[in-house]
């Protein structure tokens, strides 16, 4: 697995674990799926932890983790699947403000539509990362300046920046 | 009409820039042509039959001439020196190369143009209005409004990875010309009882293999408080819409399968969410949008043009003309006409880079150098000095522009069908052609009166056969191509879909069979009733029993001759 940036490749500090028995057993931050989360909590209370789920999840099931979590990896089943930038705005919308990890298959195209939605980091397959490596997402990012949306990052919509410069006039 | 400023202008540009990146990425191999595809898509590439097709946005159907001269130029340097209007008002060119595509798009940028969003599953151009701004029955032009929606649907980051497509049209008049209770999303601006300006929200309308007229899940939204709304209605489709079928991936199947009041409780629970001030757009900017659709300086001028009256007296082919194709104008002393790009035996929607050259000079001398592209695949000169019709007509009489037939049984709506498309599986436009034939003469064409046919090649139904007072959808039946028809569709604020009237028939039958229809609503007929006005009043039954007759009546003369 790759993971992605704005500012580049960097290494993943998290340990994905599909079982409770290998999260417990783990050193460092671990990466459980949501059906683990509250075990995990309970059983090792103040560990650092992320939880994992499918970008189909509706927010009540993931909002009860979010005080606690400091990463919560947010699924894509395929690239075609916005499911996932939809559920990301709820999560922030939430005041969560950890981590937000995009992980599946996405394109370097889509990189924008990641950070637009509040996304922090992509994780991608390796085949994925082996066909499109990190100097294309970073390309990627930089091909669109502006948004028209208001309430997408990063930074000023074309509608405020307009505004504002009809005040600052 | 609206000009891009520097953030428009640069947004458009980096899209091209950023297009061409990924042709390149996908013939180096980064991106695999499964990926490549919805990126392709949603510039507006498909690829056809036969060659690409590239599908160039006209946001809510608005050109002006130096637009239209540079289509023309792109249609003789890039195409086989035409291009073809369709049911969405845009422009499609059938045999681009795709190495030619991103220069292209560059041309298209020269004059403020671009095929963003054209395909896809994504929000696609929104349509509105031809008579926007002109019409009388006019709450508000819904223009600022599409303009506003194009903007911000543009690369939105949550809403370009759908379960499907997405398609919103505005209107601001009582009478609905747009079809908004067959769109994704459809808007009516209207007031309230205090004046207040805003808008009736219709989700769940469309065509295709279900058609569905559309749900009111707001009955007033504010002005002010579109967008919001708008992310709200989006946020509940991307998340709950279906992705396990693409046939039921549009939100017609959810609101139909949630039901309505869930549906409606869904989004309102999503919008209560939402801190609207930081998604709407801020009154200024409404405002600036707005002003660019300020009425153009027109004449003080009476309202009767004793000039064009008197030429229509002298001239028989001006009078049916004006009658015809002529739009009452909300200011006293001007018409908008309706250019139906429907000459006998032509291919409904197509125009030539020589029409268009023409067509572009008429527009810049006669209409503030601005006019309109109908879903009916016709365009509309909206601002047009009645004192000017005859040297018009004239002029439009000599690039065959002229025909007198918009809304008469012979202005066919047809989808490109089998002579172009890849999933079409009949063909259409050589039965619009046919149909037209045989309804050629003026007089038997008005005696009719209005009656719009719609023809698809397939149950998508890009040809809106649904919706047509006389639908007619082309299948593919035993290795032949077979018709069924169907009368009672309307697209307006009475929105219907068509019932069948009985088995598919083969192609060389359908003319045939429309003679039986008009004879049928001919004989029910009382007073001035239209066509669509005698089937909403007698049902289906008659015109069923008098296609029942046609079919024994064929059958019976086959059996004959063999």
């Amino acid at each position: 697995m790759t993971l992605i940036t704005e500012q580049g490749a960097i290494e993943d500090r998290f340990f994905r674990a599909d079982t409770i028995e290998a999260a417990l057993s783990a050193n460092g931050p671990v990466l459980v799926p949501l059906a683990l989360a509250a075990d995990f909590v309970e059983a090792k209370p103040g560990t650092e932890f992320g939880v994992s789920v499918p970008g189909s999840t509706p927010i009540d099931e993931v909002a009860p983790h979010l005080g606690r979590a400091s990463l919560i990896s947010v699924e894509f089943p395929a690239f075609s699947d916005g499911r996932g930038l939809s559920l990301a705005k709820k999560i922030l919308r939430q005041g969560f403000s950890g981590t937000l990890r995009a992980s599946g298959p996405l394109i370097a195209d889509q990189f924008l539509d990641a950070i637009g939605c509040g996304f922090t980091e992509v994780e991608l397959p390796e085949t994925m990362a082996n066909r499109q490596p990190f100097q294309q997402w970073m390309a990627a990012k930089e091909t669109m300046t502006d948004h028209y949306q208001s309430g997408y990052g990063p930074g000023p919509s074309i509608l405020q920046k307009r505004l504002a410069a009809r005040k600052g006039a | 009409m609206y000009r891009y400023d520097e953030f428009d202008e640069r947004f458009v540009r980096e899209r091209v820039a950023q297009f061409r990146g990924q042709v390149e990425r996908r013939l180096d191999g980064s991106l695999t042509e499964d990926e490549f595809k919805p990126l392709r898509l949603k510039n507006g590439l498909y690829l056809q039959l036969h060659a690409y097709m590239l599908r160039i946005a006209v946001p809510y159907g608005t050109l002006n001439s130096r637009q239209l001269r540079q289509l023309a130029h792109i249609a003789e340097t890039y195409d086989k020196g035409y291009g073809h209007f369709t049911t969405r008002q845009n422009l499609q060119f059938n045999w681009p190369k795709l190495k030619d595509v991103p220069d292209i798009l560059d041309l298209l940028a020269d004059v403020e143009m671009h095929c963003i969003q054209t395909s896809g599953n994504c929000i696609r151009n929104v349509t509105s209005d031809q008579f926007a701004g002109v019409a009388r029955d006019e709450v508000e032009d819904p223009r600022p409004t599409a303009e506003l929606l194009r903007q911000w649907s543009s690369l939105h980051p949550e809403f370009v990875w759908l379960p499907r497509k997405f398609k919103i049209a505005v209107t601001g008049a009582e009478h609905d010309r747009a079809a908004i209770k067959v769109h994704d999303i459809g808007l009516k601006l209207k007031t309230d009882d205090t004046g207040e300006v805003g808008y009736e929200v219709i989700v769940g309308g469309g065509l295709g293999r279900t058609p569905m007229i559309g749900k009111v899940i707001r009955e007033f939204l504010p002005k002010d408080e579109l967008l919001a709304y708008l992310e709200a209605v989006m946020r509940v489709y991307n998340s709950e819409g279906r992705r396990d079928n693409k046939y039921k991936a549009r939100v017609k199947i959810l609101v139909h399968e949630t039901g309505e009041d869930e549906f409606r409780a869904r989004v309102e629970e999503e919008y209560s969410k939402l801190d609207g001030p930081t998604i709407n757009a801020p009154e200024e900017e409404v405002e600036r949008i707005a002003a660019y659709f300020a009425s153009p300086a027109y004449e003080t001028l009476p309202e009767v043009s004793e000039a064009l009256d008197d030429a229509r007296a002298r001239d028989g082919a001006l009078d049916r003309f004006v009658e015809q194709n002529g739009f009452t104008h909300k200011q006293p002393g001007y018409i908008a006409l309706t250019i139906a790009l429907k000459e006998i035996g032509a291919v409904p929607g197509d125009m030539s880079a020589d029409q268009m050259r023409a067509f572009a000079d008429i527009a810049e001398r006669y209409s503030f150098d601005e006019f309109r592209v109908t879903h009916s695949q016709n365009l509309v000169l909206p601002h047009v000095k009645k004192d000017d019709v005859p040297a018009v007509f004239a002029a439009l009489k000599a690039v065959g522009l002229a025909s007198a037939n918009a809304g008469l049984i012979t202005d066919i709506i047809a989808c490109p069908g089998l002579d172009y498309c890849a999933l079409a599986t009949a063909k259409s436009i050589p039965i619009a052609q046919d149909i037209a034939k045989t309804f050629a003469d003026e007089a038997r064409q008005k005696a009719i009166g209005p009656l719009p046919i719609k023809i698809s090649g397939c149950i998508n139904a890009c040809g809106h056969h649904h919706v047509g007072a006389i639908g007619i959808l082309g299948l593919e039946k035993g290795g032949r191509e077979n018709y069924q028809i169907t009368v009672g569709g309307d697209a307006s604020e009475h929105a219907a879909l068509g019932e069948r009237l009985g088995p598919g028939i083969d192609a060389e039958d359908v003319p045939a069979a429309i003679e039986a229809i008009v004879a049928t609503y001919l004989g029910e007929k009382r007073g001035e009733e239209t066509f669509i006005e005698t089937v909403r009043r007698t049902g289906p039954e008659p015109f069923k029993a008098g296609f029942t007759a046609f079919i024994e009546a064929r059958a019976a003369a086959s059996e004959a001759a063999e």
